[in-house]
């Protein structure tokens, strides 16, 4: 399993299209992607749920990634926040 | 003729005819099925279906409103492809083993309860976005029309609008709407914005209006029914001149305030109010200038509270997302007077308490506007400008206040901007030094009434003088040249936010003093804009 932590920049937070952008991207993988934020976690794939952690700027959040691919899929999940939140 | 009141999301006049649209309430009613499989199926369906115009209605909003109004749509479709939202679809149609459109209802009040019980604003609103395409698949399921094409040009009312609603509405026929709910951040208003459709919120709405006249008028935030036939033709005149600025704005749409020999003169908004921000954003001013705060001081029974003071600071910086946002500090005193100040009464008061001066006497006061101001720069672009200075003691003063405000807000881990800080350049005093101001502030403003009336010594208020009260006195040209040039030397920029900025006869001389940027109020920048680009 790959872990790692990342703090929202982005002014609203993790909004409805970042969300679902990130969704489309998790599937793609064979890897399980987790967030965890404000003490609650979310499969990255299902978005409602992800915007219902309710990260907004400065959350730290956890992303576990586990699963055949989990090396690629948590390289490509970081670059996306990086780029996106 | 009755009169409502509103909330204004973009404020133009509109007459017409009025369109009670009322939603077909959508009848779901929970019935036992036999073939939960067959059932999933037509669900399916009915999703691919909703999919597909959610596409088209991204198309068309993409060319109407652009890229990023458009998200709405595509985040939409997200939204209906949702993993968790499905299971719930699915689940309730195999083990309760009920029709898909109870499931579907039941399913999407279920998610947008969620949302709507979170703390923040932003995700409170996508509660409205889950109802929307809850609704949107009850409707084919339930084999409903889309929202009809209008007959005739329409004032719409309804209880509320859906962004697609508002979207699918043929925009040539819509000439404004009203509605009950809904707010100003909502992607309705903002969609009304960017489509410059007139829309009022917040009015208590009656079905038995359908068919008869409505005026909107939103400069003042009012809705008119049946009106008599004197106002009708006030409004008429009104939409005319109006119609006029359109068409003139039209031209210099996308166009810069750019003069003939190429430079760019910031063109920028005065206004004195939150409800004054639509104006601007359809005036097309590249930020605000002079955001007067008394109102919130005026407003108020009491001192306004640092919280009171963020939450509108911050609605300010946000809606005007990266432009500047230039807010100045309280300017009580002299013809704007509070009670609950317990300012004494003065022979001459505007060279009395005021200001700034009152500012550095009761620094609690000034430190709570200061800490709210800081606090809302996270949000956005704002800089903060000071009134009626003299000395350079006194800038020195403000900025030793900021810097311990700052502490403050780091001690405590707020966040806060970089702030530009500048000065009204209102005195004579300040215009003969503004070379010793100059290194200490990021940017001068001239107010030309204050300084034109200190330095002519005319009352602004005494109609005798008013035919020798001359705006354009060679001494009121000759220190903003001075102030321009001092600006300039200290690498700062210069602008003025007095009533000379929209004086479209002088505009070429200011032009050609140097000046960076003109602060107008949002009626003037159209025209000023067209006089930078012929100077």
């Amino acid at each position: 399993m790959k872990e790692f932590k990342y703090v929202i920049t982005d002014e609203v937070g993790i909004h409805a299209r970042p969300a679902g952008n990130l969704s489309k991207l998790c599937k793609g993988f064979s890897s399980k992607v987790t967030i965890s934020a404000n003490g609650q976690s979310a499969e990255a794939t299902k978005l409602m749920a992800v915007m219902n952690l309710g990260a907004k700027k400065e959350t730290e959040i956890t992303i576990s990634v586990e699963g055949d691919d989990e090396e690629k899929a948590a390289a490509e999940v970081e670059a996306f926040l990086k780029e996106n939140l | 003729m009755e009169k409502f009141t509103g909330k204004t999301i973009f404020g133009q006049v509109a007459i017409g005819k009025i369109f009670f649209y009322s939603k077909e309430k959508q009848q779901v009613t929970r019935r036992k099925i036999d073939d939960a499989e067959a059932e999933i199926k037509t669900y399916e369906a009915a999703k691919e279906k909703a999919i597909e115009e959610l596409g088209s209605l991204y198309e068309k909003a993409l060319k109407e409103v652009g890229e990023v109004n458009a998200q709405i749509f595509e985040v939409h479709q997200m939204m209906l492809e949702d993993e968790d939202y499905n299971d719930s679809v699915h689940n309730l149609i195999t083990t309760q083993g009920v029709n898909a459109d109870y499931a579907v209802a039941v399913t999407g009040d279920n998610f947008s309860k969620m949302f709507a019980e979170m703390e923040d604003e932003y995700f409170k609103a996508r509660s409205a976005d889950v109802k929307d395409i809850s609704e949107r698949v009850i409707r084919i399921l339930n084999g409903g029309m889309d929202m009809g094409s209008l007959k005739e040009s329409v004032i719409v009312v309804a209880n509320d609008l859906a962004p697609s609603e508002t979207v699918q509405l043929d925009k040539e026929k819509l000439l404004g709407f009203v509605t009950e709910l809904g707010s100003s951040n909502s992607h309705t208003a903002i969609l009304a914005r960017t489509m410059n459709i007139p829309a009022l919120i917040g009015v208590k709405i009656s079905e038995e209006w359908n068919g008869k006249m409505g005026i909107i008028d939103g400069a003042n935030g009012m809705f008119i029914v049946d009106p008599d036939e004197e106002t009708l033709e006030k409004y008429k005149e009104l939409l005319k001149e109006e119609e006029k600025a359109r068409a003139l704005l039209e031209q210099l749409k996308g166009k810069d305030s750019v003069t003939t020999s190429g430079k760019h003169i910031k063109l920028y908004a005065n206004i004195g109010n939150v409800s004054d921000l639509a104006s601007v954003i359809s005036g097309g001013a590249q930020g605000i200038g002079l955001f007067r705060s008394e109102f919130l001081y005026l407003e108020s029974d009491d001192f306004p509270s640092e919280e009171v003071q963020f939450a509108k600071y911050k609605q300010v910086a946000e809606t005007m997302g990266e432009k500047k946002v230039i807010i100045r500090t309280l300017d009580i005193g002299a013809d704007k007077q509070v009670d609950y100040f317990n300012l004494p009464k003065e022979d001459n008061p505007a060279m009395g308490y005021r200001a700034i001066r009152i500012c550095l006497k009761q620094t609690d006061i000034f430190k709570t506007q200061l800490r709210a101001l800081f606090r809302a720069s996270a949000f956005g672009n704002i800089a903060i400008m000071y009134p009626m200075i003299i000395s350079v003691d006194e800038v020195l003063k403000i900025k030793e206040i900021a810097e311990q405000v700052k502490k403050e807000l780091d001690a405590e881990g707020i966040q806060y901007g970089d702030v530009e800080q500048g000065i009204m350049i209102e005195t004579p005093a300040a215009a003969m030094i503004s070379d010793l101001l100059a290194p200490h502030v990021d940017f001068f403003s001239v107010g030309t009434n204050d300084l034109t009336q200190y330095t002519l010594a005319i009352d602004r208020q005494n109609a005798k003088l008013d035919d020798i009260y001359d705006a354009h006195h060679e001494a009121i040209l000759r220190m903003i040249g001075m102030v321009i040039e001092n600006a300039h030397k200290n690498g700062i920029w210069a602008g003025i936010c007095g009533e000379l900025g929209a004086d479209t006869t002088i505009t070429k001389r200011l032009v050609d003093m140097g000046i960076d940027e003109l602060s107008v109020s949002p009626s003037m920048l159209l025209r000023v804009k067209k006089a930078i680009r012929e100077a």
